[in-house]
Order: structure tokens, then sequence, then C-alpha cells
């Protein structure tokens, strides 16, 4: 068999130079600059996170002072959020992919995708000065009014550097709204398209519809912070809680648009790795949808003891299952996929089927907190930190692991030692249930979140969960080598080293600039891999 | 290093073991999903591995009755689970008809606590076993929540409004007090202990008495010390509403609004004076925003609860004079139902 | 330009094109395509300012639902001539903003330039109308701060009013302004001749984008203006 060979042009080598890598609006491009950017971030953000994990070794606050202490947990949530989780899929696998997936040559909008991510780049820049210059110790919700009277650190920055960076996020959302609606090939119907697509198109109407009211929550703090104007001062009638609903109103929507996207990955990943159809297509399709919606339904149940009517706390309830049902529904159908499917335990493969089981896990503990009297007793606690991380780490990080997986022969040309990224899989996983698991024993047990220092019963669990997330640190740091290394040294990988069928197999690895030779027509449905042809004619 | 590796917590009030039962049942609904996927990834795993390099899946049809099904189960499930969860909710929200009162302030970073009898503690709060007690709050400055995980209770605790909780312990003993809601430097370090106490020796520790007199003589002092009474004369005739029976009643307001005269009412009455005029006076009161502190007001609100029944023929707040029938009798005075923990709104 | 174009095409392997509209990206089909997308990425990002405005009414509306009465004192401050002249003139400058967008349908250079000025002038005319009212609250310490002075019952519930009356005529009046930056870019753009029959599509999402910050306004006048006046 021919040994295969690197295409002579394509997209990464088609212009050469900072400025064409500064001023380029080649989707593909820009792609690898926030590839790059949030790699970076979500370094400082585990740094933090090991810091916290290493205080939390002993009962008493004696590695860092409860100040530093408190900046640490905060900047770490709002690192790990705004500069690493939100942008995360959309941006680097969304942006590479959406439009190759639909067969079009760019997104609708290239050159606001370039200034989407100079628009991140500068809300981090914002935030990283808040950092800097002596930190954030607000928490990354932001709850009044400590955050407008009594914090003394760099609020302002922080809130600037935020409500700067959820403008790149409605800006990459819209244009991939309007990619997916206006410039899918011919014969690519709603119904043809990847799960990706359907995930990333949820996932946008989310980033467009809710981080407008962040964005006026942030607002609303620095002018109070600012001005003292009492919107959020019962000195002046003004309601702490309103804050609260503002901030969930967007906060919740912004889990699931950290969710949604791996949920897409993982349906692409489980078709590649069973060379199968997904099973329930449609059903997965709309509950992508079915989550977004209702996703903007259920803010309220960040705030069951928070001062609530036990009415509303009821409604936001039993809207909460809802929610909980679409999400199951997509675990059934990639479970089901499997049956009879030609099953390949390849590394992206494992990171789909984690991501399959700590989600359940992660989701079904998100039930634990939606049953009324059992948050009043674990809500503020542990259990919370448990059950957001099985999620945000478990779920959506394994996602964006196993995207980056998958897709990395594509967008490089280059293949990695499989065996190892393997391995490194498996540690994460080990690594990652280890620090989370005792969490939710902590948190029954009542140790609050957020605390510095903690009675010594509490120990022992806390000694297991950062023995874990060493564990877990190295697990991420092993793709870091590989990977780069695999630059320069990997096995050429081809157009389809996977055997998978969707559009951006049929194209060379790396992508010329332009995509496709010619338009691609589509003549049938997504994952056909019982057709001995693809979708394309 | 401490070894101990505790694994379920202690359950010391009425309510753990509510608490606990839903816990356990979701956990064994989990447990049981959660293994029922494991199981089926891995025998599907192993069963259809891919044995040759350019092996395919087979195709299966979609059954419409399988997703209506995996659709319709975890709904029902989930229903189940929302109604269990309320009900015990329901009943962790409101107190009984019967409790022993307890003020609490939470400020940075300490818990201040005052029993009517006028015993203060901080960060330590001694109760009777076996009784409903209820905590009404409220924060000085930032948001903090009263968490108490021997008791599987927590609220928020915020500034500008009272929060109520209520618990009945069980078992005589010393439980964590955490603070939950996180509140700045020294969060980690707003902790306490209740007191759970055999009855007797509650009796015992209350007569240890307490400097200063009842809560409601100290609001006494303050009614006079703010000279509220000379506004407020018991006869009504004054320049303010007499306070004689006016808690837990009904109030008119001059804009024709009739509100409950509840603790988040009559803390409003003084800081926001202008806000709610009542019927037939006019709105000259000053405000005492900044003069007087949470725990002054809370001593003036147990001061109003004490005016009990007015003499025969004094207008109650709100009511023009004689406009009673003579020889009708004084409005009863019921204590306020107890409400969601969130409390009144002001 | 159809250098540039056949060049690129053919650095990728295409044959060089026709020479095609120079207003068309080349990532998209045809112009009928591009035209869609920019429509309905305005359609979006309107979306996203209701949502951002949202906010600041949704605290508006629970805030007056708290203080009836004392929103009413406040609102009564407002000058109800000024805000219904100012709601005269932005319905006005949409009349001359959609005259405009027809202009550069039908190819009218001139007209669609005079259309554009005169939504300009009305424009200015709104700001500086609001001017002077703020000036006014100015003059009378109803600017929420350490001056503030409200003669009435619960003046810092009134302070309020006013904060929330800053914000989202603020932010609106924030929104006129880069409007009348967009405007004098299209005004540029239609004297040097950029817009023809086929394609005016920048003049058409400007006018969308028009119309919302006129309604917006709508919005805001009854609420701010109206509340509690009987006579």
């Amino acid at each position: 068999m021919d040994s295969l060979t690197l295409p002579r042009t394509h997209y990464a080598n088609a212009e050469y130079g900072l400025r064409s890598w500064l001023l380029t609006t080649d989707h593909k491009r820009i792609a690898l600059l926030f590839l790059g950017s949030i790699s970076a971030f979500f370094l400082i953000g585990g740094i933090f996170a090991m810091l916290i994990r290493l205080e939390l070794l002993t009962p008493p606050g004696d590695l860092v002072s409860d100040d530093t202490y408190n900046k640490l947990f905060t900047m770490h949530g709002i690192v790990m959020i705004f500069m690493f989780l939100i942008p995360s899929i959309p941006a680097v696998f969304g942006n590479f992919f959406v439009p190759i997936m639909v067969g079009a040559k760019d997104l609708a909008f290239p050159r606001l995708n370039l200034l989407s991510w100079y628009i991140f780049i500068t809300g981090g820049m914002f935030t990283l000065a808040a950092i800097a210059l002596g930190g954030v110790d607000t928490g990354w919700t932001f709850y009044t009014p400590f955050s407008t009277h009594a914090s003394q650190s760099n609020v302002m920055l922080a809130a600037v550097g935020v409500f700067i960076m959820g403008f790149s996020s409605i800006l990459t959302g819209l244009n991939f709204i309007v990619t997916i609606h206006t410039m899918r090939a011919p014969g690519l119907t709603w119904f043809r398209l990847p799960l990706f697509i359907w995930a990333i198109y949820a996932t946008s109407l989310i980033n467009v519809l809710g981080t407008p009211v962040l964005a006026i929550s942030l607002v609303a703090v620095a002018l109070e912070r600012a001005f003292h104007i009492g919107i959020f001062d019962p000195a002046y009638g003004g309601d702490p809680l309103l804050f609260q609903h503002l901030f969930w109103f967007y906060s919740h929507p912004a889990v699931y648009i950290m969710v949604l996207p791996s949920m897409g990955v993982v349906s692409e990943l489980v078709a590649a790795f069973s060379r199968k159809n997904i099973f329930g297509y449609t059903f997965v399709a709309f509950s992508s949808l079915a989550i977004a919606v209702f996703g903007f339904l259920v803010w309220g149940h960040h705030m069951f003891v928070a001062g609530m009517s036990v009415y509303s706390a009821m409604i936001f309830s039993v809207l909460s299952f809802l929610v909980a049902v679409p999400s199951a529904v997509k675990v059934f159908n990639w479970t089901a996929t499997l049956y009879r499917g030609s099953i390949s335990f390849q590394t992206p493969m494992l990171y789909a089927l984690g991501f399959i089981g700590l989600f359940t896990i992660g989701g079904l503990t998100g039930l634990f907190l939606a049953t009324l009297a059992v948050d009043v007793h674990v809500t503020d606690t542990y259990f919370v930190v448990a059950h957001f991380h099985y999620i945000m780490v478990g779920g959506a990080l394994m996602g964006y692991l196993g995207a980056l997986h998958y897709w990395w022969p594509k967008m490089t040309g280059r293949m990695y030692p499989d065996l190892i990224g393997r391995i490194a899989a498996v540690t994460v996983f080990i690594g990652f249930n280890l620090t989370f698991f005792p969490q939710f024993v902590l948190g029954y047990l009542g140790m609050p979140r957020r605390y510095h220092a903690y009675p010594p019963e509490f120990q022992a669990l806390n000694v297991l969960s950062t023995a874990g997330a060493s564990i877990l640190a190295v697990g991420f740091l092993i793709p870091a080598v590989y990977l780069l290394w695999s630059l320069k040294y990997g096995k050429v990988a081809g157009p389809d080293p996977w055997g998978a069928l969707s559009l951006e197999w049929t194209i060379p690895s790396p992508p010329p600039t332009f995509n496709f030779d010619e338009t691609p027509v589509i003549t049938g449905p997504a994952y056909a891999y019982d057709q001995r042809e693809g979708q394309r004619a | 290093m401490n070894w101990s590796l505790p694994l379920f917590p202690a359950g010391a009030s009425t309510m753990a073991g509510k608490v606990d039962a839903l816990y356990l049942g979701l956990i064994a609904v989990s447990g049981l999903a959660v293994s029922v996927i494991a199981l089926l990834i891995i025998v599907f795993g192993v069963r259809y591995r891919r044995r040759l390099p350019d092996q395919r899946g087979a195709t299966v049809v979609p059954s419409l009755a399988l997703e209506i099904g995996w659709t319709a189960v975890p709904l029902v499930v989930g229903l189940v689970m929302f109604v269990l969860g309320a009900h015990v909710y329901l009943a962790q929200a409101r107190p009984p008809a019967e409790t022993m009162d307890v003020y609490v302030v939470g400020k940075q970073w300490m818990w201040k606590f005052q029993h009517p009898d006028g015993q203060r503690e901080i960060n330590e709060l001694h109760v009777p076993v076996g009784r409903a007690v209820r905590l009404t709050a409220t924060s000085e400055d930032v948001i903090h929540s009263f968490f108490v995980p021997a008791f599987r209770m927590k609220a928020d605790v915020i500034p500008g409004r009272y929060t109520t909780l209520w618990f009945n312990a069980t078992k005589a003993g010393e439980y964590h007090l955490f603070c939950a809601e996180y509140c700045g430097t020294q969060h980690s370090g707003m902790i306490g202990r209740i007191v759970v106490m055999d009855p007797n020796e509650y009796q015992a520790w209350l007569s240890g008495g307490a400097d200063g007199g009842s809560m409601a003589s100290q609001g006494q002092k303050l009614f006079q010390d703010f000279a509220c009474s000379t506004c407020h004369l018991e006869s009504g005739q004054g320049r303010g509403p007499s306070l004689q029976g006016l808690y837990g009643g009904k109030v008119a307001l001059a804009n024709g609004q009739v509100v409950e005269a509840d603790d988040a009412y009559v803390r409003e009455s003084v800081l926001s004076p202008t806000a709610k005029v009542v019927a037939g006076f006019q709105p000259i009161m000053p405000t005492f925003q900044g003069l007087v502190s949470e725990e002054q007001l809370l001593a003036l609100i147990e001061y109003v609860k004490s005016l009990q029944a007015r003499p025969q023929g004094t207008p109650a707040a709100g009511q023009q004079p004689d406009t009673r029938k003579p020889g009708a009798p004084p409005a009863p005075r019921r204590q306020p139902a107890g409400r969601a923990p969130g409390g009144a709104r002001n | 330009m159809p250098d540039a174009a056949s060049e690129s095409h053919a650095l990728h392997g295409q044959p060089p094109a026709i020479l095609h509209e120079p207003a068309l990206k080349h990532h998209f089909d045809d112009l009928a395509q591009q035209k869609e997308a920019a429509t309905l990425g305005m359609w979006l990002f309107l979306a996203t300012e209701v949502l951002f405005f949202g906010g600041l009414f949704a605290a508006y509306l629970l805030y007056r639902v708290w203080y009836p009465d004392v929103f009413g004192e406040a609102s009564r401050t407002l000058d109800i001539t000024l805000g219904a002249v100012n709601t005269m003139v932005l319905i006005c400058s949409s009349l001359t903003m959609a005259l405009a967008v027809h202009a550069s349908a039908t190819g009218e250079r001139r007209t669609l330039m005079v259309f554009l000025v005169l939504t300009m002038v009305l424009g200015a005319a709104f700001l500086g109308i609001k001017g002077v009212e703020y000036y006014d609250k100015f003059a009378h310490h109803h600017v929420p701060g350490p001056s503030f002075h409200f003669e009435g019952a619960a003046p810092e519930r009134a302070q309020l009013f006013f904060s929330l009356y800053f914000a989202m005529t603020g932010l609106h009046a924030l929104h006129m302004v880069i409007g009348l930056g967009i405007l004098a870019v299209l005004l540029f753009m239609a004297w040097r001749g950029r817009f023809s029959p086929a394609w005016h599509t920048p003049v058409e999402i400007s006018g969308l984008y028009w119309h919302f910050v006129d309604i917006v306004w709508i919005f805001l006048f009854p609420l701010l203006y109206l509340v509690d006046r009987h006579s």
C-alpha cells in the first residue's frame, strides 16, 4: 500500500507569516487561534485547581491565606468557565468543522469570526489583568451585595473582562446559526446534517439569547459598585436576589452551552467508532433543541434556599426534572447505537464512552439537586461541586478531548500514537473519579463549598480527592506531550484514518483553504455506514 | 492526619430521617440506572467489538416504541421524585404552630443569637430536645446561609429581609453550624455549634439568666430612647398610630392597600416609614436607617409583639376612632403563620 | 478585481470565474444567499439586543410592581412634552429611514443620501432633546449619587427609579449614537456609489437596526414617562 503523504498546499501553509495568521479570515486558522488561546487558559485554570486541592489536604488553612484561597477558587471558576469551557468546542471544532460539515467554503461572516477571536482575547486580557493585579474574590457567581459593597478585589476589571468575552460567544453563535440556515450544500436537508451540527446549532441559540442577560447583569453590578445606584441594595429598596435571578437566567443555560457541543461530539464518535448510524437520530436531534429550550426555564433551581416562595420552588423543581429527560434520551440512544455495531476502542471512543458514563452520573446527581428536600441539605456543599465537575470535566471536557483526538489527524495531517492516547484517557478517567466521587460524600456529610479550612473529620476524603487530582493532572499533561510530538513525528494520517463517513473525511488532511474542490452534492443521510458510499454524490 | 472516614452524617432532627430516606432512594434509583447503562456498554462493547478492519455496523431499524418508552419512564420516575421531594420540602418550609422563637443575626463573620428571654449567644445556640424551634434570621451585611447538616436544614440569610427556619432536635448533643453562602475572607470561619440539651439541663442553662432583661423589655427601652413613644401614643391620638394589638393583625394603608403587620412590616416601618403610611395619618415619621442595628430592630419587634390586646374603646392602628360598635371584643392577637424560608418581603 | 478573483480561484484548483458582482463575497454562491445570510444575521443580533435590554426591563418591572406610588411620583417629574416630542422625532426618523431603504432599492443615489441625512438629523435631534432632559435632571439633583435629592416620600426608592431611568435611556442613547455612526458610514458608501438595486443590503439591515432602536424607545416612553398620569 502506498504510504500516505501530506498535501503540498493546505490551509496552514497556504500563506506564511504572523500577519497571515493574525489577519486571517479562514475559519480553520481562526479555530487554531482559539485552540492555542484556550489551551493556555486551561493551564492557568488548572494551576489554580492544583493550588486549591493542595490547600485542602489539611484541615486548617495553612498553605495560602484565606483571601488568597478565595481568589483561587474564584479565578479557577472564571477562567475555566469563561475562558475555557464556553469557547472550547464551538470556537475550536465548531469553527473548524461547521463550514466543512455543511459543505461550505467558510462561515457566513468570516471577518466577524476573526473579530470574535480578538474580542475574546481582549476580554481575556482584562480578566488576566484582574488576576495579575491582585485577583478577584467574589466567586465566579459575583453575588450581591458582596460583589457590589464588600469585596475589596478587582471586581470591575473581572466583570468588564467577562462582559467583553460574552460578545465573542454571541458573535460565534450568530455566525453558526446563519451558516447552518443559509449555507448548506445542495441536498443537505436538516435531517441529513451530522448531529454535531444540531448540537452546535442548539448551543448557538443559547449563546445568542442567554449571554446578553449575563452582560446586562454584569453592567448592573459595575454600576452598583461604582455609583451605588441601589438596584441590588436593600437600603434603597433594591433586592440582592434580583442579581441572582438575572445571573442564573444566563448561567444555567450556560451549562448547556458547555455540555451540548460535547454531546454533539459524542454522537459523532459513537457513530464513527461503531461504524453505524446513531440509533434514533431524529430523537437525538430534537433532544438538543429541547435541552436548549427547557434549559431557559430552570434557573431558579440554583436558588431554592435563597428566599423564594415554596410555589416558585416547586415550579422550578418540576421543570428541572423535565430538562433531564432529553439528556437521558440521548444516553439511551448512544448506548443502543453500540448494539450490533462494529466497535473500535481507539482513543476518541474511550473519551466518548467515558463521557457517557460520567455524564450519566453527573446528570443523575442533578436529580438529587432537583429534589427540593434533598437540595435544602446539599446545596452550597461539596455535593454540588462534585455534581458540576462530573458534568463539566467528566462530561464536557471528555467530549473536548475526544474531539481533539478524533479531529487532530484532520486538522494537522498527523496521527498520534494511539496506545499512549488510550493510556492517557484511562488515566484521566481514574484520576477524575478519585478526585470527585469523594466530594459527593463530603457534601452530604455537610462540608460547605468555598471553604478554606474545614473540620478535621473531613480530612481523609479531602486527601483522597487531592490524590485523584494529581493523577488527573498527569492524565491531562500526557496528551499535550504526544500531540505536540505528533506535529513533527506523527504518522501521516491521510484523508480518513478512522474509516468515518462525514464530509470532513472526504477532503484531504489538512484541508485546503477553501475546503472543497467543488461544492459537494448530498444524496443521503448522515452515518450511512451500511451503504457502500457515503453522503456525497 | 485525621484518618476517620465518615460516610454518612448523624441525623438529629425530625426532618433528617425523611431527607435521608429520599437520598437513599435516589441513590438506589441512580445506582440501578448507572449499572444498567454501564453493563450494556460493556456487554455491547465486548460482543460487538470490531474484528476485521473494514467491518461496518449492521443496519438497525429505529423503534418508536423504544423511544417513547425510554422517554416516558424517566419522565414518570422524575415526576415521582419531584412529588416525594416537594412533600418533604413543604414540611421543611412550614414551621408548626407552636414554636420556641430565637432570633439570628448573621454578619461577617459570626452568628449572633438572641433569645426572647434576653440571653445572647455568639456562634453557639442552646436549644432543648424535642421542641420546635423557629429561627428568624437576617444579615447585617452580605448574604450568608444558616446551615446545620445534622438537621438537614439550610436557608440563606439576607440583608434587608427576615428568613424563617425551623427545626425540632431529636437528640442531645453538639452539632456543626456552618455558613454556607460565600461571604468573604473568613467565610470558612463563620462556624459554630448548636447545643441540644435535655429539657431540664436547658432550663438550668436558661436560668443562668441574661443581663439586660428580656428582648421585649430591651425593646421597650429602645422605644423610649428613640422617642418613639412621643408619637405612638397608646391612645392612638398621637401623631403616629398606636401599636397596641398591632402585631399579627391587618393594617389599612393610606393608599387603600391592606397589609399584614408581621416582622418585615415592623422593620420596614422603622427604616422606611413613608413607604407604607397608615390610613388617617401623615407621612411625617423620620427614618431610623443607620441609627438602629438589626439586633435592636429584633428587640423592638419583640416589644411590639408583646403589646397585647388593647384596652376597650381604643382604636387599633389603622382604624378611625370609634368605628367599632361599643362592647365589641378586641381583635384577637394571633401568631402569624410560619412563612417559607425567605420570610416576608418588605 | 477580476484578476484577483481568477487568481484566487486558480490557486485552489478552480477555473477562473466569470466576472461576478464585486459585492459578492467568494464564500457565498450568489448574492441572494449573501443577502439572506446578512438579513438573518441582523435579526439574530436584534434578538440579542432584546435580551440585553430585557434585563433592565425585568428590573424595572419588579421595582415598579413593588413601589408603584414612589415610581409614579418620580415619573411625574419627567417632562412628558419633551418625551412625546422625542417619540415623534424617532417615529419620523424611522419613516425617513424606510424611505432611504426604498431609495437604495430603486437606485436613486441622491434621494438615498437625502433621506440618510434626514434620519441622522432627526436622530441627533433626539439626542439633543435627551441632553436637555438629562441636564434638567442634573439641575434638580435627580441624578443618582451623592448629590441626589428628592422631595417626596421614600427618596431612596425614588433614586431607584432614576437609576433605572438613566440606565435604560442611557443604554438606548448609546445605541442611537452607534446608529448615527452606522448611518454616517452608509452615507459615505452611498456617496461613493457602492449601492445598486442588485445590492443594497447594508442599507436594509441598518434600517432594521434603526427601527429596532426606535421600537425600544416606544416601550421606554410609556414605561418611564406615563406612570400614574391620570390627567
